[in-house]
């Protein structure tokens, strides 16, 4: 398996090679600025090195030019950096509209990996070659982190919210996935591998093992269990055909976009948001519903409104 | 070695160490000069215990199954390798050994301004550094010493509130330490000694005095905040209780982002007193030295969030805190070009000290600079919690501050035991010390490259070479540090009389016979030069 030092990390992403120019250049700039520095502390040390016991040094105050110069030349440095670092951090974090998604729960000391057409993986995680992919992850305890190096992407997976990466993956193999947020005892074993696939292999793949229900159809059932049925669809609470992604307004009358993080709170505490023309009648569902029923419930109402699309004219 | 018509000088002489004895007379003392070395003595236990978890965790790393703890057993080390060396080593090093030994001498004052106060800080510390112990020894704690929730509020069984309530304690030593430097700085300098005649070291230790009194009470607060949530289940930051986990990294990052600064600008001030001194130089553009530590002092509490890239914080958030951490590259370059420019036509010796300064700058210079990778945010996005970061603050911290520190020791000590230590062993434990460093340091920047995380006992096993390669040179590195440990207390007794100006160095401290009589100063000094005027007869003339 191992032969020589490795230098550098596989390049197996759209981004990775962003990243990794940045990186280049900084390495550029610190082996300069320290060779330079070395350098003249080698030079001076050895150049002015003390010869008699009473030899006195040339005194000198400074130099106003030097001070400009040396302030000057970083402060023009740093501004590149920045810009360079930034932009490129821009354009990572926004995933591509047609990104295929794939829900990631992260709980101590295993990761938990769905697909919306109903397969599940623990530790493993099968995306195609080629596509954008989007991950949203939350975590059903602590703070954990998902990092794919080869990717060159990292985010932490916090309880109580939805964290999304995305990546395009440009190699077929098989690449680590760490925890990279320290977790607990275990925390150096909440790891795993990406499995990237030819796109024919992938489908292929999501179709087989046991069939399991997708996602939407998971969200469905529990849509009748948790009886949401009885107010959102009587009218009693809003409808849910074409809510996702639309904006609704408030009591407050303040408006928002329907998201996950809406959908996420307004199933636990109800009354934070209240739709305008609704009674605040809805009981709260925390303690009751995991954090799979809650991605398999936002499926379910993500899939109304492509239905509807799909089915009126 | 000591002649043996010198000995009696020393020992006839009443000075701070011999003017009375036993253990009440330390113990009751109010003289900054032997606070000064009960802190030395403590935070030097603090350090090889922290030390010793290192040492530990480098050997376990050399298998990627781990060679001989449980995963359980390594959080706890490194845990308490953090909270040890942080809170209990870093912070307190260079101010309250070398600042509670010099700032009054440097002043030209017989005491700080609260002696009473100064001995209190102690006491408090050590109460802190017991609880530490404790948590340690009943059975540790593996919260990290970032003590991140919502795992340590609901999570952990270990004892995270006596470890807490160890770093909360400690924090008041700080506070006050703080306090009683800037009134002594500002209240205290003998005539003549204006703000821009203060040697460096000074405008160091007052800017590191300012960031201990405004941001440790954030981290007090905070841990407060952490034992009432694991304690009566008040919802702050666990989320399951309606709190926010993303809350308490910005309250521990604005107090532990300053605290970096609170390690290294102490260092940048030891090393200005090194660079001149060994130079026989005053330094380069002194006004810019002053200046940046101040500027650094600022920024450091505007920078926090560059912890947070990963944390799910905005992308604007993001932008500020980069744009921001930035702009620290600046007044640190221009600290390293004063330095360094300072030898130039200098008369450069080679004494322990100044090997230890130059150590400093060439390490820091690629500390900060690999700083530069963190605070762009495309690159931290992959560096970020790896060994990359471990890499770059050892670098800052151990490369720099450690360093800055023992060199201070080494150029101090002299004065502060009346007695040299054998030159020769001094110089070499530095270059082992540089040396061994790199070999356990440098190889972690790839490490974290490559993509190994922090924090991981157990790692795959394409990271085994270069881990193998780091514990190697931390066994370089652990030797290095126990050379000086030898031949320092050796001198004590064996080491030649220093008399009061062995290097020469300018400097009211050098002024007074070594070790200084228990007052300091016979007389209160009159100054009537510019710090760092080597270019000046002998400074005798300007005494009393």
């Amino acid at each position: 398996m191992f032969q020589g030092l490795p230098i550098r990390p596989e390049q197996a992403s759209t981004i990775a090679k962003g990243v990794d120019h940045l990186y280049y250049f900084l390495t550029a700039v610190d082996l300069f600025f320290t060779a330079v520095i070395f350098l003249t502390i080698f030079y001076f040390a050895i150049r002015y090195r003390r010869r008699s016991k009473d030899e006195k040094a040339t005194q000198i105050e400074g130099s106003l030019p030097l001070e400009i110069a040396w302030s000057v030349v970083p402060l023009v440095l740093t501004v590149v950096m920045f810009l360079w670092g930034s932009s490129l951090y821009i354009r990572n974090s926004r995933p591509p509209e047609a990104s295929t998604e794939i829900f990631v729960i992260g709980k101590q000391w295993m990761w938990q990996l769905q697909h919306p057409e109903g397969r599940r993986e623990i530790n493993e995680l099968h995306v195609p070659l080629g596509r954008p992919v989007k991950l949203t992850m939350t975590s059903e305890d602590v703070i954990h982190d998902f990092f794919i190096p080869s990717f060159r992407v990292k985010k932490d997976v916090v309880p109580g919210r939805y964290s999304t990466i995305w990546f395009e993956a440009t190699k077929t193999g098989s690449f680590h996935f760490f925890c990279a947020q320290y977790c607990g005892t275990n925390h150096s074993l909440m790891r795993g591998e990406v499995i990237v696939m030819k796109p024919d292999d992938y489908e292929r793949w999501l179709s087989g093992g046991v069939q399991a229900q997708t996602m939407a159809g998971a969200g469905a059932a529990l849509y009748e269990r948790f009886a949401c049925i009885t107010c959102h669809g009587t009218g009693k609470g809003p409808p849910f055909v074409n809510l996702y992604a639309s904006t609704v307004k408030l009591s407050t009358g303040e408006a928002v976009v329907v998201d996950d993080a809406y959908l996420r709170e307004s199933i636990l505490y109800p009354s934070a948001k209240i739709v305008a023309g609704y009674p605040p009648i809805m009981p709260t569902f925390k303690g009751q519903i995991t954090e799979e029923e809650l991605l398999e419930l936002i499926s379910y109402i993500k899939s109304l409104k492509t239905e509807e699309r799909q089915t009126a004219k | 070695m000591a002649t043996a018509a010198l000995e009696p000088e020393i020992d006839t002489r009443v000075h701070y160490l011999n003017v009375n004895y036993g253990i009440r007379s330390w113990l009751l003392t109010t003289d900054h000069k032997r606070i000064a070395l009960l802190y030395l003595a403590s935070i030097t236990v603090f350090f090889f215990v922290g030390g010793a978890a290192a040492v530990l965790m480098r050997l376990n790393l050399i298998e990627p199954q781990g060679l001989l703890l449980q995963p359980e057993t390594y959080n706890k080390l490194f845990s308490m390798h953090g909270i040890m060396m942080v809170f209990f080593f870093m912070i307190p090093s260079i101010p309250a050994v070398l600042g509670n030994f010099l700032v009054p001498m440097m002043v030209g004052a017989r005491d700080l301004a609260f002696p009473k106060l100064n001995l209190l800080s102690w006491y408090v510390f050590m109460l802190g550094g017991l609880f530490e112990l404790y948590a340690i020894f009943a059975g540790g704690v593996d919260s990290g010493w970032t003590f991140y929730t919502p795992l340590s509020t609901t999570y952990l069984n270990t004892h995270v509130m006596a470890a807490a309530l160890g770093v909360f304690i400690a924090g008041f030593a700080s506070i006050l330490t703080g306090l009683n430097f800037i009134v002594t700085i500002h209240k205290m300098r003998a005539p003549g000694l204006t703000w821009f005649r203060m040697p460096l070291f000074l405008w160091a230790i007052y800017a590191t005095s300012i960031i201990m009194v405004l941001g440790t009470p954030v981290v007090a607060i905070t841990l407060v905040l952490v034992a009432l949530e694991r304690a009566f289940h008040v919802g702050v930051f666990d989320p399951a209780l309606g709190g926010d986990p993303i809350l308490f990294q910005h309250l521990f990052w604005f107090y532990s982002h300053p605290a970096v600064y609170i390690m290294i600008l102490p260092s940048m001030g030891v090393v200005s007193e090194l660079i001149t001194c060994f130079s026989r130089k005053r330094i380069f553009g002194y006004s810019f030295i002053a200046f940046s530590s101040v500027a650094i002092a600022v920024i450091s509490f505007l920078v926090w969030g560059h912890h947070m890239f990963v944390s799910g914080q905005s992308v604007y958030a993001g932008l500020v805190f980069s744009a921001l951490s930035f702009a620290v590259a600046i007044p640190s370059a221009i600290k390293v070009f004063n330095w360094t420019a300072t030898m130039y036509k200098g008369s450069v010796s080679y004494d322990a000290p100044m090997l230890y300064a130059m150590g400093f700058i060439g390490l820091f210079t690629m500390g900060g600079l690999t700083g530069l990778f963190l605070a762009s945010l495309a690159t931290d996005v992959h560096l970020h919690d790896t060994y990359f970061v471990i890499a770059h603050f050892h670098y800052i911290m151990v490369g720099g501050a450690v360093m800055g520190y023992l060199g201070g020791i080494h150029f101090w000590w002299p004065k502060i035991s009346g007695r040299l230590y054998p030159d020769g062993w001094a110089r070499f434990a530095a270059l082992v010390i540089f040396i061994g460093f790199n070999l356990t340091f440098f190889p972690q920047f790839m490490l974290g490259y490559l993509g190994m995380p922090r924090r991981y006992p157990i790692y795959p096993q394409e990271f085994q070479v270069m881990n193998v390669m780091s514990s190697a040179g931390a066994s370089i590195l652990g030797v290095g540090y126990l050379i000086p440990l030898v031949y320092l207390i050796w001198s004590m007794r064996y080491g030649p009389v220093a008399g009061p100006n062995p290097w020469g160095a300018k400097g009211l401290e050098w002024q007074t016979p070594s070790p200084p009589p228990t007052e300091n100063f016979e007389r209160t000094p009159t100054v009537t030069e510019e710090a760092y005027a080597y270019g000046n007869a002998a400074q005798e003339a300007h005494v009393g």
